[in-house]
């Protein structure tokens, strides 16, 4: 958590719970069926009523955060609802919030859309990732065709966040000009969803085909050439998953914490014995240093700082990695009951699982640290 | 006070007119005797001085500049480049003047803080003993009343760089019939007093910084003691915090960044740069690695320095940036003996390059988890007094210290 939050933040943040719990319980969350969609359209709008797809956006485009610093702001939302483990889309809206906003002004015209997103009328998501490949969204193998009036869109993306519930596909393509994006209706000719397994319960994705899918010249999102925007899309797109790892190990290290007050062998609490306070206290170091790291990311992009895609990848390289040793110790110092179904845990190692999975490895993260360090 | 943004300016301005630049990139020399690099300190030290940069964080009447945390990191930030007297900063002023600031009689204070930010004294820890230093309240080195003073008899180890240094902050019993906390006694007691004998000691990197010493009646006045008679472990525990918050890249009396040559060791990117293998993708994700490592040590530290600083956090959060440092360090040591691959085995000709200086480094890699308090005892300290777990039982507790068992 951020050392040191204004009343306001506190506000935000409160509000955040209160509406999450009201819907989605753990236990609502573990019986959610396949195929059952997982978070309902009145809800996301009365979250955005609270700045869930605000924080980012600039006033004129009818957002606005809390303390005047939108990505620390979502940052402490993702915090919130990660630890609750919420369904819905805040990571894919507001990433596509981010490269909306971001290319305001310089190509075709998104303000209705970014206006409606804010609003919780419409959903967007990224479609960035293809079939069989891992994370390299500036060189994607879906093609954007220049044709009368437009584009022709051919290829395949997938492990696209809520596709099944996405109004607008924000489509990573290549042109004859380089790597761009296209805002494209989830409804248009020639776009197929398809569900798609998801390891965490509360959260769904989808495969979606683009065959010959014209879109017009107005469809571009910013220029040819995007890489820059991708750059940030994927900033804030990791921020919001270390927020929210981060407040899935706090919920897991606390739960486990209080187990080992509560648990006896030989006639002393699991708490007292040497060789398991000892991982606590790594447990609790790694902790703090994921959280120091997600806020120092969380900064960086937040001003725009030059090291702003080192400090992401930091970030994710290490709460990637780090999450899931603490949350399998988690499990061990548990025992038996901590792979059982009717506990939390496993959804909280789901989430994570998830998370370091997405949007780079942290694999991909450290390569780019050598890439950016100029080794 | 001056802003930081102008202590900055002044700052680069006085380091380009005044400080030597560093020479190269080569690591100097392995030595065994490392007397100019201690001659040297004290010149660099003397020169930040003269110029108004010394002692930044130390109050003004204790001759320090009385400025901020931000101004240090700022002076630090700009001296990058320049030759800094690195030895100075741990344990001279980062915790033992530290200590002596928190702890000192005014005397103590004006003299020894003073000298050292003068460049004229060098000061040292004299805790560990050959029976233990983890369980550093049971020391039995001990001092007995001697009409105005001490008579100090027993024998330390493991003091860091105690050759080098004039005064060391001694831990002595003073009273063996109440339990171990509370007969103890911090005495300021000068290296070449008579009766102090020192041996240096090689350790396994060649370095010969590690220091031994015998106490045989030496004598030392009433003024030597640091805070109250019998109240040494309050002290003591003070000293610890400091080490600690040091060792965690925490302390804001840390002047310059960097290791002193007295402590040879080759982080992952020279070793990269020096053995060529950068096109390797292997090799770049260790490179990575420690990239993320190092930058996640300085954020843990900035955040649990700010937290204890506010009251968010307690005190004894020190040992998690304690702790996060030797797992830092050790992963450095890890990723360097993997990135130089074969090369750490022969090193090159006669002489053991830089794949060779990474082996030797390694060689000493536990000294991260053991120097400043083993990891163990931090470990201890997190889960007992950060997450309030039991206390590891202790037959010593409120036992009269004569009545304690020893080991051998
Ligand atoms: C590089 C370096 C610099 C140093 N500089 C100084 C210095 O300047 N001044 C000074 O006084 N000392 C110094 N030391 C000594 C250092 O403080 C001690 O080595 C350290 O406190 C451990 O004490 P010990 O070596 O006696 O090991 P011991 O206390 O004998 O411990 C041996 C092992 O047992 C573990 N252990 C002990 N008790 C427990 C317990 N209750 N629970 C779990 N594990 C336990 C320890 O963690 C350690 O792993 C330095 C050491 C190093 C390596």
């Amino acid at each position: 958590m951020e050392l040191g939050l204004s009343p306001d933040q506190k506000l935000f943040q409160a509000s955040a719970k209160g509406l999450l719990e009201k819907e989605y319980s753990l236990d609502r969350i573990r019986d959610m069926a396949d195929g059952e969609p997982r978070w309902n359209r009145d809800w996301w709008r009365q979250g955005a009523e609270l700045g869930w797809a605000a924080a980012i956006v600039p006033e004129e485009l009818g957002g606005g955060s809390v303390s005047g610093e939108g990505v620390r702001d979502l940052a402490l939302l993702a915090e919130e609802l990660g630890a609750g483990l919420a369904p819905g889309p805040l990571l894919p809206v507001n990433v596509v919030l981010a490269g909306l906003v971001e290319t305001h002004g310089t190509g075709p015209d998104h303000t209705a859309e970014i206006e409606a997103l804010v609003a919780g009328e419409s959903v967007a998501s990224w479609a960035v990732y293809e079939p069989g490949r891992e994370w390299s969204p500036v060189a994607p193998g879906l093609t954007a065709t220049p044709a009368a009036g437009g584009f022709v869109l051919d290829g395949v993306k997938d492990r696209v966040e809520d596709a099944g519930q996405a109004d607008l596909l924000l489509v990573t393509a290549a042109t004859p000009e380089g790597v761009a994006q296209f805002l494209v209706p989830a409804s248009a000719v020639g776009v197929t969803v398809s569900p798609q397994w998801s390891l965490d319960l509360s959260r769904s994705f989808g495969e979606v085909r683009f065959d010959g899918v014209q879109v017009t010249a107005d469809a571009m999102v910013g220029v040819a050439g995007a890489d820059q925007v991708i750059e940030r899309q994927l900033q804030i797109a990791v921020v919001i998953q270390c927020a929210e790892v981060c407040a899935v190990l706090d919920r897991a290290f606390a739960m486990t914490r209080q187990w080992a007050f509560d648990r006896y062998s030989f006639g002393r609490p699991l708490a007292s014995y040497q060789a398991l306070k000892h991982r606590f206290a790594d447990m609790r170091t790694w902790l703090e240093a994921c959280h120091a790291t997600t806020q120092a990311a969380a900064a960086a992009v937040q001003e725009r700082s030059p090291n702003a895609a080192e400090l992401a990848s930091v970030a994710k390289s290490y709460v990637g990695d780090r999450s899931l040793v603490i949350l399998q110790d988690c499990v061990q110092l548990h025992g038996g009951i901590g792979v059982t179904w009717e506990h939390d845990l496993h959804l909280y190692l789901r989430r994570a699982t998830l998370d370091q999975a997405l949007y780079g490895t942290p694999q991909d993260h450290r390569l780019r640290l050598a890439d950016l360090a100029a080794i | 006070m001056e802003s930081v943004e102008s202590f900055r300016l002044r700052a680069r301005a006085w380091l380009a007119e005044n400080m030597p630049r560093q020479a190269g990139d080569e690591p100097p020399p392995l030595s065994d005797d490392d007397t100019s690099d201690w001659i040297r300190a004290r010149e660099l030290q003397r020169m930040l001085y003269a110029g108004g940069f010394a002692g930044i964080c130390f109050p003004q009447e204790y001759g320090g500049l009385g400025l901020t945390r931000a101004h240090q990191q700022a002076f630090t930030e700009e001296s990058i480049g320049y030759e800094m007297p690195l030895p100075l900063n741990i344990p001279t002023f980062a915790i033992c003047a530290a200590t002596l600031l928190d702890m000192g009689t005014e005397e103590q204070k004006r003299d020894r803080i003073g000298a050292a930010i003068r460049g004229e004294e060098v000061l040292c820890q004299f805790l560990s003993e050959p029976r233990g230093g983890s369980d550093l309240a049971g020391v039995t080195t001990r001092a007995d009343r001697d009409g105005d003073g001490w008579i100090l008899n027993g024998a330390k180890t493991w003091s860091t760089s105690a050759y080098a240094a004039d005064w060391g902050l001694c831990l002595a019993r003073t009273n063996w019939e109440v339990p171990k906390h509370r007969g103890l006694t911090m005495f300021l007691v000068p290296t070449k007093a008579p009766g102090v004998t020192m041996n240096r000691i090689r350790m396994v990197n060649g370095v010969r910084e590690f220091c031994e010493e015998f106490f045989d009646d030496v004598w030392v006045p009433d003024s030597a003691v640091v805070g109250e008679v019998d109240a040494g472990w309050t002290v003591a525990s003070r000293q610890l915090f400091h080490e600690r918050n040091s060792m965690g890249g925490g302390s804001p009396y840390v002047s310059g960044r960097g290791h002193p040559r007295t402590v040879p060791k080759v982080t992952p990117l020279e070793i990269v740069r020096a053995c060529g293998r950068t096109e390797d993708p292997r090799i770049r994700e260790l490179v990575g690695e420690y990239l993320a490592m190092a930058a996640v040590q300085r954020q843990t530290s900035d955040r649990v320095t700010r937290a204890v600083g506010t009251g968010a956090l307690d005190p004894a959060a020190v040992s998690l940036i304690r702790l996060l440092h030797a797992e830092g360090a050790q992963l450095s040591d890890d990723l360097a003996v993997r990135i130089a691959g074969a090369g750490v085995a022969t090193g090159t000709g006669a002489e053991p390059g830089v794949a060779g200086r990474v082996a030797i480094g390694y060689l000493m890699r536990q000294s991260a988890s053991l120097g400043g308090g083993s990891t163990e005892m931090a470990r201890n300290v997190i889960s007992e007094r950060l997450l309030g777990m039991p206390r590891e039982a202790a037959p010593d507790r409120d036992v009269p210290f004569k009545q304690v068992k020893q080991g051998r």
